[in-house]
């Protein structure tokens, strides 16, 4: 499997990776991990509340002891360098690691007070209630309107055609494309620009009425007009959802964020207001991040 | 890790972009710093050609001041520095506009000294010159070192010495408009006399604004427009 090959060092093209890694170690001697992670990881009535989130991808540990909430309408940032674990840890809010073997989760991770872990917890109702944009825009080779009507049509949503064009429509106007599409509706998705797939992957997310939309990368490969639409759609979603972004773009997490919480090595190093994170970070680490002096 | 320590950058070109402020910062701070012993130099001793020396440096500094400030745009439109990177720019670019005043003060400084060489001595006041001068002299040489060295204990200090600057001014503007009504034929050459110890007084407050930059700078915390003790308070937290 792809993943238990990305995460043993043995693995001949894998030296580089663990290269790096040493060397990000050795240069760190001067820096020390915080006890615990400095700043403010906790909000009151959380919309979602992670408890000491360890990862395990066979024997190898992605995530040590992360604890973190996320609140009702906020857009929490998660930044840090490559292979910090800030994805794998955005892919615990709604099971995606469930599809990995060898991936262990442990810890309490909720959803206002349901257990996400919770054996009994119906995972499709879940990722409903907790969408994901990922990096790579991936319509199904449908049309634009059989796109955003997947979601709605497998849940129920919608039981005659008026509502489903209702929540279709709806969902291509929250997500900005409505104007670019409504007379070509029928067309296939895949025939739009990058910008309007993900978009049009955002409609998708939204068209189930999900309370969190998970975004891992979204804008990674857009182009600033794209991304700056994408970026704009973010602040309006967060008036009605809570959003957790994953994103290599630091300038965007200051950008759309409230909160931005920094990884490193699969710690939870920082987590802050997003001014005071990209202004004067609390821990050492994040400022040699931030400024670009590691990473 | 030494926070304010800037050899580090994984780009060696923005490296060197903010080393090349910080040196520029350093010229014209010495540059300016000059100015205000040359300008006390030529008012308390009637030197003209010295006066004049001055004032030619102020195109020098105005020059620097540009420069450093179209460096300060080019790092903040390419690079949208972060953290220390862009405490460093917004200090450097308030701290430049502050040294830029300081040296139109020591030009004015010099101006008064050229016109008393020409009307010959004020009877009084050269003391409180001489003194509060100095006072501000070293003010100003703190405060660029304290920049120099990312040093916010001594910038605080700087900002505490100010007010000491603003106390021996109001002393010495009493004792010469006393003076001034006993004798109103002198009022013309004190008024030289006042108008470089104002001048002397706002270069004083200048220092403490380039000190509470240092401040930002090194701990991230705004001290401006509050007094010394509040500003130890936030520093303290």
């Amino acid at each position: 499997m792809d993943t238990a090959e990305k995460f043993d060092d043995k693995a001949p093209g894998n030296a580089k990776l663990a290269d790096q890694i040493e060397g990000e170690q050795a240069m760190d001697e001067t820096i020390r991990y915080p006890d615990q992670t400095v700043g403010t990881p906790y909000v009151d009535n959380p919309k979602m509340r992670m408890r000491d989130v360890e990862v395990f991808y066979g024997e190898k540990q992605a995530i040590h002891g992360v604890s973190l909430d996320i609140g009702k309408n906020e857009v929490v940032a998660l930044i840090g360098p490559s292979g910090c674990g800030k994805s794998t840890f955005l892919r615990c809010l709604n099971r995606m690691n469930d599809t990995i073997d060898i991936c262990q989760v442990k810890g309490n991770l909720h959803l206002e007070d349901q257990d996400l872990y919770d054996p009994k917890l119906d995972v499709v109702e879940l990722r409903a209630r907790v969408g994901m944009v990922f990096q790579k825009p991936n319509p199904f080779p449908k049309s634009i309107y059989d796109n955003v009507a997947y979601g709605p049509r497998i849940h129920g949503l919608a039981n005659k055609k008026y509502d489903l064009d209702e929540i279709v429509e709806t969902s291509l106007q929250k997500a900005g494309l409505w104007n670019e599409v409504k007379d070509r509706l029928h067309s296939p998705g895949t025939g739009l620009s990058g910008g309007q797939q993900q978009r049009l992957c955002i409609a998708r997310t939204i068209a189930v009425s999900p309370e969190v939309v998970l975004m891992d990368e979204p804008c990674s490969a857009l182009d600033p007009i794209a991304t700056a639409k994408i970026e704009e759609l973010i602040a309006e979603l967060s008036q009605s959802y809570t959003i957790a972004i994953v994103t290599h773009s630091m300038q965007q997490a200051a950008r759309v964020s409230n909160r931005t919480a920094y990884f490193h090595l699969g710690r939870l190093v920082e987590m802050n207001d997003t001014d005071t994170v990209f202004t004067k970070p609390e821990h050492d680490l994040t400022e040699a991040y931030i400024t670009g002096r590691f990473g | 890790m030494d926070r304010m320590h800037f050899g580090e950058h994984s780009s060696s070109q923005f490296n060197e972009a903010l080393e090349s402020i910080r040196n520029n910062l350093m010229e014209m701070g010495g540059l300016v710093e000059k100015q205000v012993v040359d300008a006390l130099q030529a008012l308390l001793q009637a030197d003209s050609a010295l006066a004049e020396k001055v004032m030619e440096t102020e195109d020098k500094v105005d020059k620097l001041e540009m420069l450093i400030d179209e460096e300060c745009t080019k790092v903040l439109a390419l690079r949208q520095p972060a953290a220390s990177d862009l405490r460093l720019i917004i200090a450097v670019t308030k701290a430049v506009s502050d040294l830029e005043r300081i040296g139109d003060e020591s030009a004015k400084i010099a101006r008064m000294g050229q016109q008393l060489a020409e009307e010959g001595e004020s009877p009084r006041g050269y003391v409180e010159v001489r003194h509060i001068g100095n006072h501000v002299r070293n003010m100003l040489r703190d405060t660029l070192d304290a920049f120099a060295r990312f040093d916010a204990k001594k910038a605080l200090e700087v900002a505490a010495e100010d007010k000491e600057v603003d106390l021996e001014y109001r002393s010495a503007m009493r004792s010469l408009v006393t003076f001034m009504m006993e004798d109103p034929r002198s009022i013309s050459r004190v008024l030289n006399i006042i108008w470089s110890l104002r001048a002397l007084e706002r270069i004083g407050d200048h220092a403490r604004n380039i000190g509470e930059q240092v401040i930002y700078l090194v701990e991230g915390k705004d001290v401006r427009h509050i007094s010394v003790d509040e500003i130890e308070a936030k520093l303290k937290k």
